[in-house]
């Protein structure tokens, strides 16, 4: 038998991508992520190259220096969130996901035909409230509290916030806190580059007249003009990305001092009458924000660059016979060949091994079979909580 | 016939079959384990051994989570680095998880080889499970 030896990230499912030998992951659409990092740099660009000199002389040199500091920790924090692993779950291994299959069937007891059998729902009590932890039919697991399906990403993910376009990357336990310093740096940077764009405006008014400014600079005139790639774009690109991340910094802190998700947030979890009260939150701001973004650093759960044997023998086999191909069973082989199937055919002996032990009437919502397909969404869509319920 | 079936023997592993160990979210999202005796094992494991193991991995798991003086302290620092300090250093968890995968090998080979059983590292099942495999005995099946 051939064998060969493979990094395990070839093989894991999910619609990420992998760089560097698997160090990095992202989701596949990368598109805004390559705009955010052109408006960034190249706004910043523009900032040291045009006003820095002016300031640095008429001022103090400190400026451009504390702009390259934020600068730098803004792509490090950037880089930080999208490429890494947000918290995804792996999935279960066949015989995890037949031995919770038993304990479902157990549960619900026998169905008469016909009849739908009951939604696959596992009640927890979390500091005296109940939580209940939905069935995930993709990764054949009960999600645990908090985590959530990504549909664009057709991963779980531990703590799911959202996905981000913009960061190219979903949003989760492992990379929450690196994205909210993104935002908050950003911030900053984008007031302080604002703030001296008007300074400098303003002290050139002073030497030669506000109008003859305009003249000279006339990306500059307020707000108006927008087409045109001058000097002064950085106030223009400025001006509209202040609202959205200055916004979106102070929406994260309410949610970080709530010790709350977005995906929460959105889906009114904790709020309304009726409705339970969130059972993670400490109930004191300090607390929560000292445990989101100083709590301990997790570590990924998914091997990436753990070696694993590949059977190319068998591997060549599977295409051709769908039918054939038999689950692992509960006898032991050697340990080390978890995934050696592609999705595909993952998910085609997955459904066989669900015919074969499951009852036929359980729920199966078409897109338990069919992971849904990375459809080209709109910025719009994908910034909210993609949560498609199973 | 006889020869057929000793060299079924040494094609086949052992068998055996496999329970899981759910995680406990009473105390909410953080790291533990059931520390329940399952049926399957009543008769290979003293209750009260499995018990210490399983508390003792919940006490090593709620350590590496632990918040406090020394995980801010992490925190802060790796903040002011721009987190790039953990390029270099190991974080407290990664440790704790070093310390967890020695005891677990520790347990296996003193109390629960002997009998048969093997637990797996949960953190190879993505912390969600504590995969433990039970081997049958063969010589004592054979004779069928």
């Amino acid at each position: 038998m051939i064998t060969r030896k493979v990094r395990k990230w070839e093989k894991l499912p999910g619609k990420n991508t992998f760089c560097c030998d698997g160090r990095v992951m992202m989701a596949r659409q990368k598109g805004v992520f390559y705009l955010t990092l052109f408006l960034i740099i190249g706004t910043c660009s523009l900032f040291f190259a045009f006003e820095c000199p002016y300031l640095a002389v008429h001022l103090s040199p400190a400026i451009p220096v504390f702009a390259a500091v934020l600068f730098l920790f803004v792509m490090a924090m950037l880089l930080r969130t999208s490429f890494s692993d947000p918290g995804v779950l792996p999935r279960a291994l066949p015989d995890e996901a037949t031995f919770i299959e038993m304990e479902i069937e157990a549960a619900n007891g026998n169905v008469p035909p016909g009849q739908r059998a009951p939604p696959r729902i596992r009640n927890v009590q979390i500091n005296s409230q109940i939580v209940k932890l939905k069935y995930c039919y993709t990764c054949k697991i009960f999600r645990p509290p908090r985590a959530s399906h990504c549909s664009i990403c057709d991963n779980c993910v531990d703590r799911f916030d959202h996905h981000c376009p913009w960061v190219g990357n979903c949003v989760g336990k492992r990379n929450y806190r690196y994205f909210y310093m993104f935002t908050l740096s950003l911030s900053l940077l984008t007031i302080y580059i604002f703030t001296f764009n008007i300074v400098h405006v303003a002290m050139r008014s002073v030497v030669s007249g506000f109008l003859n400014t305009l003249k000279d600079t006339p990306g500059t005139y307020p707000f108006l003009c927008l087409i045109f790639l001058q000097k002064d774009t950085p106030l223009l690109v400025c001006f509209f990305t202040l609202w959205s991340v200055v916004g979106l910094t102070g929406f994260h802190t309410y949610l970080i001092s709530l010790n709350q998700t977005t995906n929460e947030d959105i889906k009114g979890s904790w709020s309304g009458k009726n409705r339970i009260q969130n059972p993670y939150s400490h109930k004191n701001i300090i607390k929560n924000c000292c445990e989101v973004l100083c709590g301990p650093t997790y570590p990924s759960v998914l091997d990436r660059r753990g070696l694993m044997q590949e059977d190319l023998v068998a591997l060549a086999a599977l295409p051709s016979t769908n039918s054939d191909t038999t689950p692992q069973t509960t006898k032991t082989t050697a340990p080390l060949i978890p995934n050696e199937h592609t999705p595909d055919e993952a998910k085609s002996i997955a459904d066989s091994a669900a015919e074969k032990s499951s009852s036929p009437k359980e729920e199966q919502p078409p897109s338990a079979k069919l992971p849904p397909l990375a459809s080209p969404e709109t910025d719009a869509e994908t910034s909210i909580a993609k949560d498609k319920p199973h | 016939m006889a020869e057929t079936h000793s060299l079924q023997e040494l094609q086949t592993p052992p068998a055996s079959s496999k329970i899981f160990i759910q995680r406990d979210y009473g105390s909410g999202t953080i790291c533990r384990f059931h520390t329940k005796l399952p049926s399957e094992l009543e008769s290979r494991v003293d209750k009260q051994q499995f018990e210490e193991t399983m508390q003792t991995l919940n006490n090593l798991y709620a350590e590496a989570e632990k918040l406090g003086g020394r995980s801010y302290l992490e925190g802060c620092l790796a903040c002011l680095t721009a987190y790039t300090v953990f390029l270099c250093l190991e974080t407290h968890y990664e440790k704790v998880l070093k310390k967890i995968s020695r005891y677990i090998k520790d347990q296996n080979e003193k109390i629960y080889a002997p009998r048969g059983i093997l637990f797996t590292d949960p953190i190879e099942r993505g912390l969600r499970v504590v995969e433990v495999t039970i081997f049958e005995d063969r010589s004592i099946g054979s004779g069928r």
